[in-house]
C-alpha cells in the first residue's frame, strides 16, 4: 500500500509507544528491585542491593525455589514420555479416535486456568480422597506441559525421513534399538525445546498451582503470591519476580533458538499457558 | 507408516526376552500402537477428562452444612443460586464487562502495531519485532500482574508520569484490573491479527490502489473483510482469558470480585465445592456461546 512517508512515521511511533507499554512494567520490576524505598516511590530516590541479599537470605524463598525446581523437574520428565509417546502413536498410526486425542491434548491448556484448577482439586479431594501435595501438583502440571513436547515432536517428526527407520529394520535392529539409535538422536533437540518450554511453563504456573497445592507447601510463584500483600516483604517480592521473569525466559530463548531449525517454529515459541494456538496462527505464510 | 515391510530373514538372532517383545512388536502395528498410546491416552482420560466430568457431577452434588463435606445429594439449587442470584448475576455481568472492554482496547492497541509489523516495516525488522512482541509473553503472568501493581501503586510511576498531563493513577479497582488484563492478554491479539495481515496479497492492496483508493478506504474496504477471522481468532483469546481471571483482580482489583474470584474462595475459605463448581460452568458456557456464535466466521480455524 503506498502510503505517505509522514503515515509510515505516525505507524513507526505508535509500534513503539505499544512496545514501550509492554517492556516498561517489567523493566520497572527489575528497575524496583532496587529501589531503597520500601513502596516503590517513583522516581527512586536511592538504590539498594539489601533486598537482594535479604531474597538469597530468606529461608522460605530458598525453600519455595527447591520446590519449585522439583515441580518442574519431575512434571517435565513425565511431559516428555508421555508427550514423545503421544506423538508417535499419533503421527505415525491413523486410528479411530485419532482426533479426539490430539483435541485431548490441547484440552487442559485451552480452558482458562480457573476451570483446570478447580477440575483438578474436585478430582483429588472430593473424588479420590487423596490430600493435595506436591505430587497434586506434579500431575497437574504433567497434565497441562505435555502439549509443549507433543507439539515440537510431533513437529520434527513430520519431517524426518522414515526411510532411516526401515533401513534399520532392514539391517536386523529391532523395534528398540531402531528407537534408540535412530529416531530417538533425530528427536533430541525437538525435545530439549519442548521439555525447555515443558519447564518454563511449570516453574511459573500460579492458578492450577494454588489449586491444588497443599497447605504448608510452596513454590516460588504461590510464596509471591502469598507476600504479595504483607508491606514489609515488598521488596523481597520484587527481587523474586526478577528471578521468575529470568528463569521463565532463558528456557525459553534456548527453546526457541533450538527449534528455529524447524519449519517457521511450529510449536516452540508460541506454546503458552493456554496458547499453542498462536504458534500455528504466527507462523502461518 | 514406516516399518511396515515384511520381516525379513536377519541373522538369527538371541532369543532373549526384550528380542521376542521387539519381534512381535514389529510384526504388529496395532501392537506398536497400543504400546504407544495406551500410558498418554489413560493420562488425559483418567486425570483430565474425569476431572471435567466429576465437576459437572459435583455442581450438582451439595455439600453437608454440619461436617463441611460434600454429600451426593443430587440437587439443582447451585445452578439455581447462580443463575438466579442477583449476587452472581452481578458478578457474572461485571466480568464480562471486563473481557469486553479488555478485548476492545487491545483490538484498538494490536490493529497498528500487527499491521505496521506485517506491512510497513521491511523484512529485517519484521522478525525481530516479532521476538520483541513474544518474549514478555512469556514472562509469567504472575509477575506481570505484579508488575502493574508497581506501576498503579501510590506515588508510583504513572502517578508521576500522568502529573504533568493531569491523569491520576486508577488505584486499585475495575479499571486497574480491565488496564491489567489488557496488557497481559495483548500479545495473543497482536499474533493472530499480524498472521491475518500477512494473508493479505500485497497485490490486492496494489491493485486497490491502482483503481483509486486512498489507503483508508482500502485498508476498509479490502484488507478489514480478509482480517475478520484472525480479529476474532484474536478475541477469542483475550475475552476467554479475561473471563477466567481471578489472580489479577486479586493483585490489583482492590475488592474487585470477578467470577474466578468466587470459585476461589468457594474452593479454599467458604468450601462449597459444589457451589464454586456451578460457577466455574458460567465461564465455560459463555465461553462456549461465544464460540458458537463465531463459529461460522472461520475464526476457529485461525486459532
Amino acid at each position: 500500500m503506498k502510503l505517505s512517508r509522514s503515515a509510515k512515521t505516525i505507524l513507526g511511533v505508535i509500534t513503539g509507544l505499544i512496545l514501550l507499554f509492554i517492556y516498561l512494567p517489567l523493566l520497572l520490576v527489575v528497575v524496583n528491585s532496587f529501589n531503597a524505598d520500601r513502596t516503590f516511590g517513583w522516581p527512586p530516590r536511592s538504590f539498594t542491593l539489601e533486598w537482594w541479599s535479604r531474597a538469597v537470605a530468606s529461608e522460605g524463598v530458598r525453600d519455595a525455589l527447591a520446590t519449585s525446581v522439583q515441580v518442574a523437574v519431575i512434571s517435565t520428565i513425565i511431559s516428555l514420555i508421555l508427550g514423545t509417546l503421544l506423538a508417535l502413536a499419533l503421527q505415525r498410526y491413523s486410528f479411530f479416535g485419532r482426533d479426539v486425542i490430539n483435541l485431548l491434548v490441547i484440552l487442559p491448556i485451552a480452558l482458562p486456568g480457573i476451570v483446570t484448577g478447580i477440575a483438578l482439586n474436585n478430582l483429588f479431594t472430593t473424588v479420590l480422597g487423596v490430600p493435595l501435595n506436591l505430587w497434586t501438583v506434579i500431575v497437574a502440571h504433567a497434565t497441562f506441559c505435555m502439549v509443549t513436547v507433543f507439539n515440537n515432536a510431533i513437529a520434527r517428526l513430520r519431517r524426518i525421513n522414515g526411510s532411516l527407520e526401515e533401513a534399520s529394520a532392514d539391517l536386523g535392529a529391532g523395534v528398540f534399538t531402531t528407537f534408540v539409535l535412530v529416531t530417538l538422536p533425530q528427536l533430541r533437540s525437538a525435545l530439549l525445546a519442548g521439555g525447555l518450554l515443558a519447564f518454563a511453563l511449570s516453574f511459573d504456573e500460579i492458578i492450577v498451582t494454588t489449586f491444588t497445592i497443599g497447605a504448608g507447601q510452596q513454590t516460588l510463584p504461590v510464596w509471591i503470591l502469598s507476600n504479595l500483600f504483607r508491606p514489609n516483604q515488598a521488596p523481597v517480592v520484587n527481587v523474586v519476580a526478577v528471578i521468575l521473569i529470568v528463569v521463565s525466559i532463558v528456557p525459553i530463548w534456548l527453546a526457541q533458538r533450538l527449534s528455529s531449525d524447524s519449519v517457521a517454529g511450529t510449536g516452540a515459541p508460541g506454546i503458552g499457558r493456554g496458547k499453542m494456538k498462536k504458534a500455528k496462527v504466527s507462523s502461518a505464510p | 507408516m514406516t516399518l511396515e515391510t515384511k520381516p525379513r530373514p536377519a541373522p538369527a538372532p538371541p532369543r532373549t526376552g526384550n528380542r521376542r517383545v521387539s519381534a512381535a512388536l514389529h510384526r504388529s502395528p496395532r501392537l506398536r500402537l497400543a504400546g504407544l498410546l495406551t500410558a498418554p491416552a489413560a493420562w488425559l482420560i483418567l486425570v483430565y477428562i474425569a476431572a471435567l466430568a466429576a465437576l459437572l457431577i459435583t455442581a450438582l452434588w451439595t455439600v453437608d452444612t454440619f461436617t463441611g463435606k460434600v454429600s451426593t445429594t443430587w440437587t439443582f439449587d447451585n445452578i439455581l443460586t447462580v443463575t438466579t442470584d442477583p449476587v452472581y448475576q452481578a458478578i457474572t455481568l461485571r466480568t464480562l464487562r471486563i473481557a469486553v472492554v479488555v478485548t476492545l482496547i487491545d483490538m484498538v492497541i494490536a490493529l497498528p502495531i500487527a499491521f505496521f509489523i506485517a506491512k510497513v516495516a521491511d523484512k529485517r525488522w519484521e522478525k525481530l519485532l516479532i521476538v520483541a512482541v513474544l518474549m514478555p509473553l512469556w514472562a509469567s503472568y504472575l509477575v506481570k500482574a505484579y508488575a502493574w501493581r508497581n506501576v498503579l501503586a501510590e506515588g508510583g510511576l504513572l502517578e508521576w508520569l500522568g502529573a504533568p498531563v493531569g491523569v491520576n493513577s486508577p488505584g486499585y479497582s475495575e479499571t486497574a484490573v480491565v488496564l491489567t488484563l489488557a496488557y497481559i492478554w495483548l500479545p495473543y491479539m497482536i499474533l493472530p491479527l499480524h498472521a491475518g495481515f500477512e494473508r493479505v496479497p500485497d497485490s490486492l492492496i496494489e491493485a486497490s490502489g491502482d483503481l483509486g483508493a486512498k489507503p483508508l478506504a482500502t485498508l476498509r474496504l479490502v484488507i478489514l473483510p480478509i482480517l475478520v477471522p484472525s480479529i476474532i481468532a484474536g478475541t477469542i483469546f483475550t475475552f476467554s482469558l479475561s473471563l477466567g481471571d481471578y489472580i489479577t483482580a486479586q493483585i490489583v482489583g482492590g475488592t474487585t470480585q470477578m467470577l474466578g474470584t468466587v470459585v476461589y474462595a468457594n474452593v479454599g475459605a467458604a468450601n462449597n465445592l459444589p457451589l464454586a463448581a456451578a460457577v466455574a460452568f458460567i465461564p465455560i458456557a459463555i465461553i462456549m456461546i461465544y464460540l458458537f456464535v463465531v463459529r461460522r466466521t472461520g475464526a476457529l480455524n485461525n486459532l
